[in-house]
């Protein structure tokens, strides 16, 4: 089954980490081990939140606004795809996640047709 | 009449109860699907409540169970455009799993008590798919509507389905946390069984009954677990005093007034065997510590001579392991025997925010005040205990000691 880990921080507080707290190399390694288990289908850090913009529909007009179409503290920094067996084993590798501050939301994916 | 009715129906919960996990769990190997193996066993349990009642109950129920439960899936399939490929689902022989039956049961009963799924639907599910409760019964259990039952087993089936909760026994690693979970579920069906908090009946016989059977059935199927030991040596400790609990009136009577020749000793004594083995395994928890009071309490002749200062400590330990305010408050009024009505009266103000909603709270503090002499205040948290609790048995009591 596939699941998208979100991965969910809080913007700021996160920028307010130093280097050494924010442990890229910590979080390349967890991406890599996942790669050579051979679970891992797609994942990607996000640019903040207030990097976004959000196309919204009034009535049949599209409008384009700033900003994320949720004003929340808590926002989605990044996500990953993976192929695992079942719940459990995505509940794992959620935990094993090493960024501060984090939360990850485990979404199973709608399959493709096939 | 009525009570051979009754006789019957209990005749046919407890086949149920013995049957339904391993045809839940066998169907959703057969199928690969829990929400529909789910609903073909609560279908079949229906076609055998219409006949089991008249015909008598087959030889084998369980086999009988599983032969309606795959004909209705074939009544379901029919319309389907896909119907012979699934029907080849059903061709493999029943219980030609890889799995042996006990695991099945286990599994099942770690799926429904999943950390993903939220408390209440566990102990829903749980229920129903294995202990084979109806949802009307479980409705009334909880002094909740059948629909909201209803819905909370359809969410939480669908969401294992959804979701991809499996059907097994969690890997080792994970063993620990999940077993706190399945434990968690047969203790508030303890909970709620015995001391219902509502209107209708005072306690509810069937539910302390099926925490038992379940638990029974988690000892037999993990013997190395010290925690469902002790949780299983707390249910027969209470079960033990089940006969003193009620005055002939129907009126609550406190653990203090109990007549305790009409505590069952022969359970006592068992239960009694069964915490040593658990406390011999040398891995505390609060299960435990739990059983352990109620086994000091088991022990002692009457209210006066229960060894205090063992249970003041064994509710520090339980502070410790599995702190909680109502903890707290238990403490505190074992406190009262140990250093006094002043002391134990400090100790429960200490706790005051966060159990002024829990009608014992009140309750405690009520009786700490009378006993210090000061009864307008006494009276007072004995009025606001009264309008924190439904429970009619424990209404009746708070009563009583208003009354001048």
């Amino acid at each position: 089954m596939e699941y998208m880990l979100l991965l969910v921080r809080d913007d700021a507080e996160w920028e307010g980490l130093s280097p050494s707290e924010q442990d890229y190399a910590g979080i390349g390694r967890w991406w890599a081990q996942l790669a050579q288990q051979g679970v891992l289908r797609d994942g990607r850090e996000l640019k903040p939140a207030r990097t976004a913009t959000t196309v919204r529909w009034d009535g049949a007009k599209p409008m384009v606004t700033d900003g994320p179409f949720l004003e929340a503290k808590e926002t989605i920094g990044g996500y990953g795809v993976i192929d695992v067996p079942d719940l459990d084993v995505a509940i794992q590798i959620a935990r094993s996640w090493p960024a501060r501050g984090h939360k990850v939301e485990i979404r199973p994916v709608v399959p493709r047709e096939q | 009449m009525r009570f051979e009715a009754r006789l019957a129906d209990d005749t046919l919960a407890h086949v149920f109860r013995e049957e339904t996990a391993q045809l839940v769990a066998s169907l959703v190997r057969l199928l690969g699907d829990f929400n529909l193996a789910e609903d073909l066993v609560q279908d079949a349990m229906v076609e055998a409540l219409e006949h089991w009642p008249d015909e008598g109950i087959p030889n084998k129920p369980g086999a009988w169970l599983l032969a309606t439960a795959r004909r209705k899936a074939v009544d379901r399939w029919r319309r389907d455009a896909r119907y012979r490929q699934k029907l080849t689902l059903l061709e493999q022989p029943a219980g030609a799993s890889q799995w042996p039956a006990v695991d099945d049961q286990l599994a099942l009963l770690f799926t429904c008590c999943h950390p993903a799924l939220n408390r209440e639907a566990q102990v829903a599910l749980t229920l129903r798919a294995v202990v084979g409760l109806t949802t009307a019964e479980i409705a009334r259990a909880f002094l909740t509507s059948e629909a909201t039952v209803a819905q909370r087993i359809v969410r939480a089936k669908r969401k294992i389905v959804a979701a991809g909760i499996p059907l097994r026994v969690p890997a080792d690693e994970l063993l620990g946390e999940r077993l706190a979970e399945v434990l968690t579920v047969i203790y508030l069906m303890l909970n709620e069984g015995y001391l219902a908090s509502g209107p209708s009946s005072p306690a509810r016989h069937d539910m302390v009954d099926d925490a038992e059977w379940l638990c029974q059935l988690l000892v037999r199927l993990m013997p190395d677990e010290p925690e469902a030991m002790g949780l299983l040596a707390l249910i027969r400790l209470h079960r033990a005093r089940a006969a003193a609990r009620f005055d002939s009136h129907g009126r609550l009577v406190l653990l203090r007034d109990q007549d305790r020749s009409r505590w069952d000793r022969a359970v006592i004594a068992e239960a009694e065997r069964l915490l040593q083995a658990a406390l011999r395994q040398r891995r505390a928890g609060p299960f435990q510590v739990q059983a352990a009071i109620a086994a000091c309490h088991s022990r002692a002749d009457n209210w006066q001579t229960t060894d205090w200062p063992q249970i003041v400590a064994l509710y520090d330990v339980l502070l410790e392991v599995a702190g909680s305010p109502v903890v707290a408050l238990n403490r505190a009024i074992a406190l009262q025997y140990v250093r006094g009505a002043d002391a134990a009266l400090a100790a429960v103000d200490g706790i005051v925010g966060q159990l002024d909603g829990y009608y014992l709270f009140h309750a405690t503090r009520a009786e700490l005040l009378r006993a210090l002499g000061r009864t307008d205040g006494a009276r007072q948290a004995n009025l606001r205990a009264l309008e924190l609790t439904a429970n009619p048995a424990e209404r009746a009591l708070l009563r009583d000691r208003l009354a001048p």
